[in-house]
């Protein structure tokens, strides 16, 4: 017994001397942010992950940026304007701003960027800058871009990882271990899946607006974790709160949570024309596919599924957003209709697979989708798989219905010409209509917004009929933040300006 | 004891090669492509094209399979495909942070399991014993990922004591370290502490069954010094077996532990690679954990010799 009793008190002397020794000193200029996932490559032309555009917003400054109302408004370029045949963007640009090792930021290392952006063999940039022609940078403060066609997307593009800019010196290295940009904080160190730590960059233009001398982003993917180490104090901010988590957070004094719809959608993409699977009444009649978007409730299903917190969408741009088609609401669930359509296309009973990626929230997505459309008569089979393989299978024309959704871009264009038109590299279930691409390319290269809109709506009212996605539910994007935190914007593209942000 | 060492190498050097193959063909019969995942949300069909190309993927499975051993034997373990990051400077980052834990798990599993096995033992049928018993039972009934968010939820979150998530090096900040390791290293430890106390108890009630001990309790030695001195040593042998075997075992990363406090250790490592179909990080991951667990194997071995004896001329 005697050892037991010593190992009790060394136990208690342990815990003791924790209790004293554990409230953490916070260092008051040290910003926390917890993010979802660990990003992939810090390298703006070869990243892929939204996360990696979190880490940017400190990292790198972009030619533009875009407010909480989709305006584009100056970063490194200070004003812009297209040549009268649409077919030359000339920008000026800041003449105070450097690179984080001292060189100077200038057109020519905005050409070599832009540059690189569109060659680089494993660029992802090369499809957002496919239409620039040639990049010149006349004097050091004028920078010209020369379009193969009118492109109204290109704004936007610039708004994000094709426009920032890395110092030109260290573009043939290995930018991606150790990134040289001209933003308001510097690369200090990256532990994969653990953390990202920046360094203010005392010599950057607008340093004055940037309160925290550093940042450390944390990979926390459980998002119950994630709350808790901001509940802790281990955090400071965190994005991406889950919907069930909201309430609880809400009613906690020492947090606060903000929210705003984001730029994505959520749906189901249907197989129309990829393959043999498409060879089913879902993939050929039109009547099927409008009893399916029919039969499911979308409030219900963000209730059951979001707490209610996600709002229901029927179009691929976001609510709000200003070229959401009023013609068509959200539509009631209307089971009578529903049945009504599929005895017109004469298939009474219909049954039809429906691929979810295997995580707990997709596959109870699935389970509410099935259990409307059941009674409807359409019978819904789930098959779950990780997200790889559903990828794979649904390029490959290997699904009937995949539930997938997209996060969304700022430019209209992102959220609905690459899934809808013959030649999209997001059209996955091959939907063809000559129509549709005629009125989707056309908006590419019009300026004017509202006779941009004018074709979107036009396509709309075809897609509305023909159903090759049917669109569910947007996310609304959560953020936590500790209640000493101060001027956080919220911003619908879900990333985190770090201007202004303080601590009480 | 040279001889076991390099009879044990030489076992070694087959072992790994077939472990790299498995390795290698189980990915590739693996669904999903790693450069769907990787060419981004946009998925452009020539991103891809080139990416197959640079990274070699449209030769035959085995000339891949021969470049990468080829490059291993040089020392190079090959690029992360997610992250661009060579994947031996993943694994040498990794490692320390793996280790670190392990040890630390380790420690406290022997900490508990051991003194809670011999007393269970010691007290055999008595409260003690039934209180040992409930105490293993639930030690490894108790899923980690649900013990370590409900501690966290309370040392962290409630009583705030300690840091709830987050590594830091024994070697930078030492203090701090501790703090971080606490409840990773209590929560994988006492998984493995019932694992631990079992196997004691077992040990210790046959050793004190044997007619040395029931001769020294008649020459009137007192039960601490009969249990202690007399019968733990001989019970020590398939214990000390048991916990190198578990540390090689705790080297392949303890996952979900990981994930619940953000430890940047192998387990996390290697899932995410596995879901990116990140070949190059997993074998190279698998690699190391292989050798790692045939190092350990090997230390049992010689700890084995060097607790009993009689062993050294066999």
């Amino acid at each position: 017994m005697k050892l037991a009793r010593i190992w009790v008190s060394a136990a208690a002397l342990a815990l003791a001397t924790l209790h004293f020794g554990a409230a953490k000193a916070q260092t008051p200029s040290t910003l926390r942010i917890g993010l979802q996932e660990d990003p992939d490559m810090l390298d703006p032309h070869k990243a892929r992950t939204f996360v990696g555009r979190i880490v940017f917003m400190g990292l790198c400054d972009k030619l533009l940026d875009i407010t909480a109302e989709l305006k584009p408004v100056p970063r490194l370029a200070t004003g812009w304007s297209f040549s009268p045949d649409g077919l030359t963007l000339t920008m000026k640009l800041r003449s105070d701003a450097r690179f984080h090792d001292g060189e100077p930021f200038n057109a020519e290392a905005a050409k070599a960027n832009l540059d690189r952006a569109r060659t680089l063999p494993d660029s992802l940039r090369k499809s957002e800058l496919a239409s620039v022609d040639s990049v010149e940078a006349p004097d050091a403060a004028t920078l010209v871009l020369k379009l193969k066609r009118p492109d109204a997307t290109l704004i936007s593009q610039l708004t994000d990882r094709a426009g920032m800019m890395l110092s030109p010196k260290t573009l043939s290295g290995d930018v991606g271990a150790k990134p040289v940009c001209s933003g308001p904080y510097k690369f200090v160190e990256r532990v994969q899946n653990d953390r990202i730590v920046l360094e203010k960059f005392k010599e950057h233009w607008e340093a004055d607006k940037y309160g925290f001398d550093r940042v450390i982003y944390r990979a926390i993917p459980d998002t119950t974790v994630r709350l808790a180490n901001l509940r802790s104090g281990e955090l400071d901010m965190l994005e991406r709160l889950a919907p069930t988590d909201v309430k609880s957070a809400q009613g906690d004094k020492a947090l606060k949570v903000l929210s705003m719809p984001n730029l994505g959608y959520q749906g189901i993409t249907i197989n129309t024309n990829n393959g043999e699977a498409a060879n089913q009444p879902m993939g050929k009649d039109k009547r099927v596919r409008q009893a399916f978007s029919l039969s499911i409730d979308r409030k219900v299903l963000s209730q059951v599924v979001f707490e209610g917190l996600y709002a229901p969408m029927n179009q691929p741009f976001n609510p709000g957003n200003a070229f959401v088609d009023s013609a068509f609401p959200v539509p009631e669930r209307d089971v009578v209709k529903a049945k009504a359509l599929l005895k017109e296309a004469g298939q009474p009973k219909v049954s039809v697979e429906l691929f979810v990626t295997n995580n707990p929230v997709d596959t109870q997505v699935g389970q509410v989708v099935q259990a409307m459309a059941q009674e409807a008569g359409i019978d819904v089979q789930l098959r779950s798989t990780e997200f790889a393989s559903q990828l794979r299978d649904q390029q490959q024309g290997k699904f009937q219905m995949s539930r997938i959704g997209w996060s969304g871009r700022t430019d209209p264009d992102g959220n609905i010409h690459p899934f809808v038109t013959s030649k999209g590299n997001q059209n996955d279930g091959k939907y063809a209509n000559p129509q549709v691409d005629k009125l989707l390319d056309e908006a590419r290269t019009i300026y004017d917004p509202a006779e941009r809109k004018k074709r979107y709506d036009a396509a709309q009212a075809i897609l509305q009929d023909e159903l090759p996605i049917v669109y569910l539910y947007n996310q609304t994007v959560f953020f936590a933040l500790r209640s000493n935190i101060d001027g956080f914007v919220i911003n619908p593209d879900g990333l985190i300006r770090l201007a202004g942000l303080k601590r009480k | 004891m040279t001889t076991l060492i390099l009879r044990r190498i030489l076992i070694a050097i087959p072992t790994l090669f077939l472990v790299s193959l498995m390795v290698f063909a189980l990915q590739r019969a693996l669904p999903g492509d790693p450069f769907l995942v990787i060419a981004g949300e946009e998925r452009d069909p020539e991103v891809i094209a080139r990416l197959r190309e640079i990274y070699r993927m449209d030769d035959p499975v085995v000339v891949q399979f021969f470049a990468w051993l080829g490059q291993v034997l040089q020392g190079d373990f090959g690029r992360s495909l997610r992250t661009g990051e060579p994947v031996l400077h993943l694994i040498l980052q990794k490692l320390p942070v793996t280790l670190q834990l392990a040890t630390a798990s380790i420690l406290v599993a022997v900490a508990i399991g051991i003194p809670v096995g011999i007393l269970a033992a010691r007290y055999k049928g008595s409260a003690v014993d039934y209180s040992a018993s409930a105490l293993a039972l639930s030690g490894l009934s108790i899923p980690n990922f649900w013990f370590g968010i409900m501690l966290i939820l309370l040392v962290s979150v409630h009583l705030k004591w300690l840091p709830a998530s987050g590594y830091e090096s024994i070697f930078v900040d030492p203090w701090e370290a501790i703090k971080r390791l606490i409840l990773p290293a209590f929560v994988l430890g006492n998984g493995l502490a019932a694992f631990l106390m079992r196997h004691t108890r077992s040990a210790m009630l046959e050793v004190l069954r044997s007619d040395y001990v029931r001769t020294a309790r008649a020459k009137g030695l007192d039960e601490d010094t009969v249990v202690h001195r007399h019968a733990l040593r001989n019970a020590l042998v398939p214990i000390i077996t048991l916990t190198t075997l578990l540390f090689g075992e705790l080297l392949a990363g303890a996952v979900l532990t990981e994930q619940v406090f953000t430890i940047p250790g192998f387990g996390k490592l290697i899932v995410d690679a596995v879901f990116n179909r990140d070949y190059g990080v997993v074998q190279g991951v698998v690699l190391c954990t292989a050798i790692g667990f045939i190092v350990m194997n090997l230390i049992a071995d010689i700890l084995y010799i060097v607790v009993n004896p009689r062993l050294r001329t066999g």
